[in-house]
């Protein structure tokens, strides 16, 4: 007897990303019926639903600039069987860690307090807001990470053929064209 | 504007291959080399000025920032660790109230730390604007610290702070055969080039810096490449930490070994030679450059040697600018030719294409100083002793944990285990032979020889007791190849970085299972990919520490899984800080 297949549930976020990673997976165009056919969504910008339940497969756009992409992050975790970091910001930090140089008290300094054509300013303290890391790191610095995928962004095809392998249960084999590093 | 360059670059010729001895003589005078200068250096040599900013940024002895008027270099090699050196580098540091790298606020002074100095025998050891200071106390250190707060000149410093002993514990043939100055060359002349080729090849000599490839191969290549301008050069640049021998033969048998380049420069038909000596052996100069005024006025230098029509051959001494990268024979031949220190692409190799693309001939000191005994005495006496494929014997700089560091001379084939016995060490843990690069022997490996045929030695003999902890030791020389790789290709540069960093993780028990398996395979991955010898080593003695210290490791994880490579909550301290919240959000929780 052959029992119908179950779906799997697959979560996603983008953290200190552009959602460049999110647009490049719409990007597989109509393929996204077939995918749907065969993945459930949980968490994700595409649902809105906000925080993650147990998932199969975890997948994540862009690095870690602030608490609160820790704290997603280490949800993603601990209920995701397989992490993958999607993109340049999630595999290596990608352009948020262009601020790795300079000294984030001095950025937040300049941007509220003393730039130019600022007046009255103040530093916001809400704490609602997450407060910034003093770096920015990639994925793999605070969670094992299981695949990485790159790319800015890693194309289309790429994607496609990832998560077919990926859910076929075969391991991933990215071929010829599909890794970028840009 | 810069001070006026005119009188260096007069002493040079204006000589762009001699960049490297330039902004040598530059740092010597102005105490660093600043962008004034460097474009005027540029002008008057008629070089590109990013070339010359790349070789003067290149070198670790060139400061492209101003640094102080006294700039003090501890040695960093594992021997200096073992013997007290944090301990006393802290003290100076607290001293002149100065954090390592940086510059006093008075100018006055600037502490940081370098590779291995070969000065191991007798570490602690520093460097002051270039001039050696050996076996640091506190009493030392203090009178240092006295004197620069004085401003004294270096030349008033006490003669006996530079003083640097050559502990000699063994000797055989090499060291022992007493040598007359031109008699080696006699014999050389009296057999004639091809025979002496013949001699050496006969003798099976190899090379003794490490590679161990056949001398006398290496002259025959040299002698069969065609044109006229050829050269011989010794490899001086004694840097695996750990090695000292050449340190003994330059200071205590400097004739052998000029001797031996002009036998070679006899074999091969080279009319120049130079000798590459390493940076941090300056002590050794003044004896290197008296012994060649000795021998141009005795006729075993210069044109007519010993009355040969046509035996013409001189050796200019040039100083390195601390690269290790520059004991690889093509890197250092950049660096001779005034260039940073990167490997060439090989083949070719230097036997056809060596200095400014000339057949050149590169013997390590201790090669150079067996092939004049090899002329001398011939090959049937090399081969008398050592063993089938490595003749004669092998200098052992032997250090770490031992009653008498120093010079032991070996017949090769010598167990490790005679070494350790006649050196008094006791409760071995673990032998590094050959350097950062060689191999790491554990306690049930002592049977193991020094050969081609077992355990090749390129000098370095370092020895860790029980209380050393391998992980440290492994550190170090993470530290020293992070720092010296030279930059050129990706998985050397970026490789020997990551495993610093991993290394420094498990060192101070933040490691994880992730970080030993990522170590493992940075390791083959530079072994496999890597554009130099430097890269392809850099991971060998944490891959032996795998096989045989695994423990170590395991012992220091902080955990199986992954954690953070850095303190999450103490990432928000800035943050936290400049928005005065102290809220629960603006925290990470506790890991439980």
């Amino acid at each position: 007897m052959a029992a119908e297949k179950k779906k799997l549930r697959v979560a996603t976020a983008s953290l200190a990303g552009c959602f460049g990673c999110h647009m490049s997976l719409l990007d597989i165009d109509e393929r996204i019926v077939a995918l749907l056919e065969l993945v459930e969504l949980d968490r994700s910008p595409l649902t809105d639903l906000k925080h993650v339940r147990p998932c199969d497969l975890g997948i994540i756009e862009g690095g870690l600039c602030n608490a609160e992409n820790v704290h997603v992050l280490q949800a993603f975790r601990k209920n995701c069987k397989v992490l993958v970091a999607l993109g340049a910001c999630a595999v290596n930090g990608g352009l948020p860690a262009q601020r790795n140089h300079l000294d984030i008290r001095d950025c937040l300094q300049t941007v509220y307090l003393t730039g130019h054509g600022v007046r009255r300013g103040f530093i916001p303290n809400d704490p609602e807001l997450p407060l910034p890391l003093d770096k920015v790191h990639p994925l793999h610095d605070v969670v094992r990470i299981d695949y990485f995928l790159p790319g800015c962004p890693p194309p289309a095809d790429a994607i496609w053929q990832f998560l077919t392998d990926l859910i076929a249960g075969r391991t991933p084999q990215l071929g010829h064209g599909l890794i970028h590093y840009d | 504007m810069p001070r006026d360059l005119s009188g260096i670059l007069a002493r040079h010729r204006n000589d762009p291959t001699r960049l490297v001895q330039i902004l040598r003589d530059v740092m010597e005078a102005d105490g660093w080399i600043s962008p004034p200068a460097i474009t005027a250096l540029a002008d008057a040599l008629g070089l590109p000025r990013a070339r010359v900013e790349g070789v003067a940024g290149f070198y670790a002895f060139f400061a492209t920032e101003p640094r102080g008027r006294y700039r003090v270099l501890f040695s960093d090699n594992i021997t200096d660790e073992m013997a007290g050196s944090a301990e006393l580098r802290q003290r100076l540091l607290d001293a002149f109230h100065v954090r390592l790298g940086e510059v006093s606020r008075d100018g006055l002074v600037s502490i940081d730390v370098t590779s291995c100095t070969g000065l191991c025998d007798q570490g602690p050891a520093l460097l002051v604007n270039g001039r050696a200071i050996a076996r640091l106390t506190h009493a030392r250190i203090g009178a240092i610290a006295a004197m620069i707060r004085g401003g004294a000149p270096l030349s008033e410093w006490p003669d006996n702070l530079f003083e640097v002993h050559e502990h000699v514990e063994r000797e055989d043939v090499v060291l022992a055969t007493p040598f007359a100055p031109g008699e080696a060359l006699d014999a050389a002349i009296a057999r004639g080039p091809e025979a002496t080729l013949g001699e050496v090849e006969r003798s099976l000599l190899r090379g003794r810096g490490g590679a161990g490839f056949p001398t006398g191969q290496k002259w025959r290549l040299c002698r069969a490449a065609p044109g006229r301008e050829r050269y011989v050069v010794c490899n001086a640049d004694e840097g695996e930490p750990g090695t000292f021998k050449d340190r003994l033969l330059l200071a205590r048998h400097a004739d052998l070994v000029l001797e031996g380049m002009t036998v070679a420069a006899f074999a091969v038909g080279a009319p120049k030679g130079f000798v590459y000596l390493r940076a941090e052996y300056p002590f050794l100069v003044p004896g290197l450059e008296a012994a060649l005024a000795r021998r141009r006025h005795e006729g075993l230098l210069g044109v007519r040697i010993r009355g040969v029509e046509g035996f013409d051959f001189d050796i200019e001494l040039h100083v390195g600018a601390g690269a290790y990268v520059c004991g690889e024979e093509s890197a250092l031949l950049e660096s001779l030719e005034g260039e940073r220190g990167i490997p060439r692409n090989r083949p070719p190799y230097p036997v056809t294409h060596g200095y400014l693309q000339k057949p050149t001939v590169v013997n390590n000191v201790e090669t150079l100083a067996k092939a004049a005994l090899v002329a001398r005495h011939g090959a049937d006496w090399l081969r008398a002793r050592g063993t089938a494929r490595s003749t004669g014997t092998k200098l052992l700089s032997v250090s770490g944990d031992v009653a008498r560091p120093g010079i032991y001379e070996y017949p090769f084939g010598v167990a490790v285990k005679q070494v350790l016995e006649d050196a008094g060490a006791r409760r071995v843990q673990a032998v590094q032979v050959g350097g950062p690069s060689g191999t790491l022997l554990a306690h049930n490996e002592l049977e193991r020889r020094i050969a081609f045929e077992d355990v090749p030695c390129a000098g370095a003999f370092m020895v860790f007791d029980e209380s050393r902890d391998m992980i440290d030791v492994l550190h170090n020389f993470a530290r020293f190849f992070a720092h010296e790789s030279c930059g050129f290709c990706t998985p050397c540069r970026v490789g020997t970085t990551l495993e610093r960093q991993m290394l420094a993780r498990v060192a101070c028990g933040k490691g994880t299972r992730k970080d030993v398996k990522d170590l493992g395979h940075v390791a083959r991955l530079m072994k496999a990919a890597s554009h130099c010898g430097l890269g392809m080593t850099a991971g060998n003695a944490l891959l032996d520490a795998f096989a045989k210290f695994k423990p170590s490791f395991d012992r220091r994880l902080a955990s199986l899984d992954v954690l953070p490579v850095f303190d999450l909550d103490e990432s928000l301290a800035e943050a936290r800080e400049v928005t005065g919240r102290d809220d629960v959000d603006a925290h990470f929780p506790e890991e439980p």
